[in-house]
């Protein structure tokens, strides 16, 4: 996390001045960015340079559902469930993803390949169904060729 | 076409997103005329006069909302873009944000400089990425030309814009959790009195307005408030944003003036039911909206589609008054279609699961509420309802009415009631038979 304070010094620059606080939500951004998910180090270096009490943070990361404390696979695919997605196939799409990389929603892939997971509308319900791999939206998937979608994304795969 | 424009009023264009395109269709001239001829209070009674009414879902007049920050009290004051579009159904403020991202900067800064606000952010739900990636910039290139930052315009008039980004929650919607999310705890709402404009952000005079909501107020103030009453209806003047997804042939955001026949818009604009199918019900403004349905079909002949439409939504125009009096509303203006064939119950399962995994859990009634409805639908679909579900469904919605602190509890239970309420038979159907009504699909194919 401390490579990351010089930024943070910046980022102050456009905010109220005295509101500590909400730099908290941005560098807990950042941190997931670089890492994946927050270590505990992190959040003892939070403390040290915020000065907000380690519940607060506890309590941060544990509501929020993007924030992650543990490692995940290196391609995360979040598919959405919703209504308008489920209305246009979603449902579809996660048997055939669950299938096709023998894990269910939830779980990683043995290889610590793919992690997949089931989110709530993801704001894309006119191109649905949709899916967030690694932060990036793939809109109007069709299941069927969601196999394809796979390869493509292996071989761009991070190293 | 579906009327007069405000926002979507320029071919999109791969760069039309861009400053210098922005700049060439007029932006950033309702900034100047604000700084250099209009007095704070002044762009202030433009809003009133103007009747704009919250596109976020409450529809409360912004101006009126305005009216509640006191210029003189010495205070610094605080202004937020609810750009946390979470909404099932509603995907219109993401238009916006790629399409036309100065829209909202410019008007962030007209109100910015009518409220006496030096810093104000966007609150951006954190799962968007073009959105965040172009606001980002917009934001940039404004800060460049001296609209944003240090006396703008050389005038006295200081400004800066943050992006925040939230992480995934779905309360945040709620104007007054999100102040929570800012200031770096759990974003749970907060009780009113006092308002926010009296304490919001840091315990500060604080105003919060949808995205869509802002991005009308430089046109307003750069056309006067008279002529954005000549648009729209005398109740609902000027454009919403409509985001209809679901059983469409042509999903999509579309701007439509209000009081524009919903008929035309479903059946001409947005090309009609999929697959030909009948119209069985509309969502209108989001699922925390209540249901209308599709009884009494009467078949219409489209121009490309033959569209069945109902005669309750047959007669509706598209602007607040109209869904009022029919028991809805336009709420966040994200329109659900549902085809005929469609299994409610599964719908409502789908709905009430997606409000128990988001109540923030603050409040009792809400948090073990949805849960307790997601188990019963749960065990109606998995064929093992009981004869007593019904009521205990209607039994969880009425008690969340009222007893919690926001309005996301109140609208959930409004929601299924409407939908238990019009397809009551279908739940009676499910728990009898063990089985949907239907094959249990969602889904609905184009070329089915």
């Amino acid at each position: 996390m401390k490579h990351l304070i010089p930024e943070l010094e910046r980022l102050k620059k456009r905010l109220p001045p005295g509101q500590a606080g909400t730099l908290l939500l941005p560098a807990l951004h950042r941190i997931q960015q670089d890492r994946g998910h927050i270590a505990e180090e992190d959040i003892q270096a939070l403390v040290d340079y915020l000065g907000v009490p380690r519940i607060q943070v506890d309590e941060v990361l544990s509501f929020y559902g993007m924030l992650r404390r543990k490692a995940i696979g290196r391609c995360h695919i979040e598919v959405c469930r919703n209504v308008s997605c489920s209305m246009r196939g979603a449902e579809r799409l996660i048997a055939k993803l669950s299938d096709l990389l023998g894990i269910r929603p939830g779980e990683t892939t043995a290889d610590g390949r793919y992690t997949l997971a089931t989110v709530e509308c993801l704001g894309s319900c006119g191109t649905a169904p949709v899916m967030i791999v690694d932060g990036t939206y793939h809109e109007n998937i069709d299941p069927d060729q969601v196999a394809a979608l796979l390869e493509a994304l292996d071989s761009h795969e991070r190293p | 076409m579906n009327g007069r424009k405000i926002i979507m009023n320029f071919e999109v264009t791969p760069t039309s997103h861009s400053f210098a395109a922005y700049r060439a269709r007029g932006g950033y001239e309702a900034l100047e005329k604000a700084i250099k001829t209009m007095q704070p209070a002044e762009v202030t009674r433009e809003v009133v006069d103007s009747g704009l009414q919250g596109r976020g879902g409450a529809a409360f007049p912004a101006g009126r909302k305005w009216q509640g920050i006191n210029l003189d009290d010495g205070l610094p004051h605080y202004l937020i873009a609810n750009a946390d579009e979470g909404e099932p159904g509603t995907f219109k403020d993401r238009w916006v944000l790629e399409h036309t991202p100065h829209t909202l900067v410019e008007s962030m800064l007209v109100t910015s400089y009518a409220l006496g606000v030096r810093h104000s952010f966007v609150y951006l739900r954190g799962e968007y990425d073009l959105p965040w990636r172009r606001l980002a910039a917009a934001i940039e290139e404004a800060y460049d030309a001296g609209y944003i930052g240090e006396q703008v315009l050389g005038s006295s008039f200081s400004t800066d814009i943050y992006v925040f980004r939230g992480a995934g929650a779905y309360v945040c919607g709620e104007a007054s959790s999100l102040l929570g999310s800012i200031e770096g705890t759990r974003a749970y709402p907060r009780n009113r009195p006092p308002r926010m404009t009296v304490r919001g952000l840091y315990q500060l005079p604080t105003i919060v307005n949808n995205v869509e909501t802002l991005s009308n107020i430089g046109w307003i103030v750069r056309n006067g408030a008279a002529a954005f009453r000549e648009i729209g209806t005398p109740k609902s003047p000027g454009t919403r944003l409509i985001s209809i997804s679901g059983h469409i042939r042509r999903p999509g955001v579309y701007e439509v003036e209000l009081g524009y026949p919903w008929v035309k818009f479903l059946q001409e604009d947005c090309g009609g039911v999929l697959g030909g199918r009948g119209l069985k019900a509309v969502i209108p403004g989001g699922i925390s909206s209540q249901v209308l349905a599709g009884r009494n079909a009467k078949v219409v002949e489209g121009r490309d589609a033959k569209v069945v439409l109902a005669n309750a939504v047959e007669h509706l125009t598209l602007d607040h008054e109209s869904l009022k009096e029919a028991g809805s509303g336009m709420g966040s203006g994200g329109m659900i279609v549902i085809a005929e064939g469609t299994c409610m119950v599964r719908l409502l399962q789908i709905m009430m699961r997606f409000y128990h995994h988001e109540s923030c859990g603050q409040c009792t009634p809400c948090r073990e509420g949805m849960g307790w409805m997601h188990r019963v639908l749960d065990r109606i679909v998995a064929g093992e309802g009981r004869p007593e579900d019904i009521d205990t469904l209607y039994y969880v919605s009425r008690f969340n009415d009222g007893t919690t602190i926001c309005g996301l509890g109140d609208a959930a239970g409004y929601a299924a009631m409407a939908i238990l309420d019009t397809f009551r038979h279908e739940f009676e159907h499910f728990i009898e038979h063990k089985r949907s009504m239907y094959d249990g699909n969602l889904e609905c194919r184009q070329s089915s």
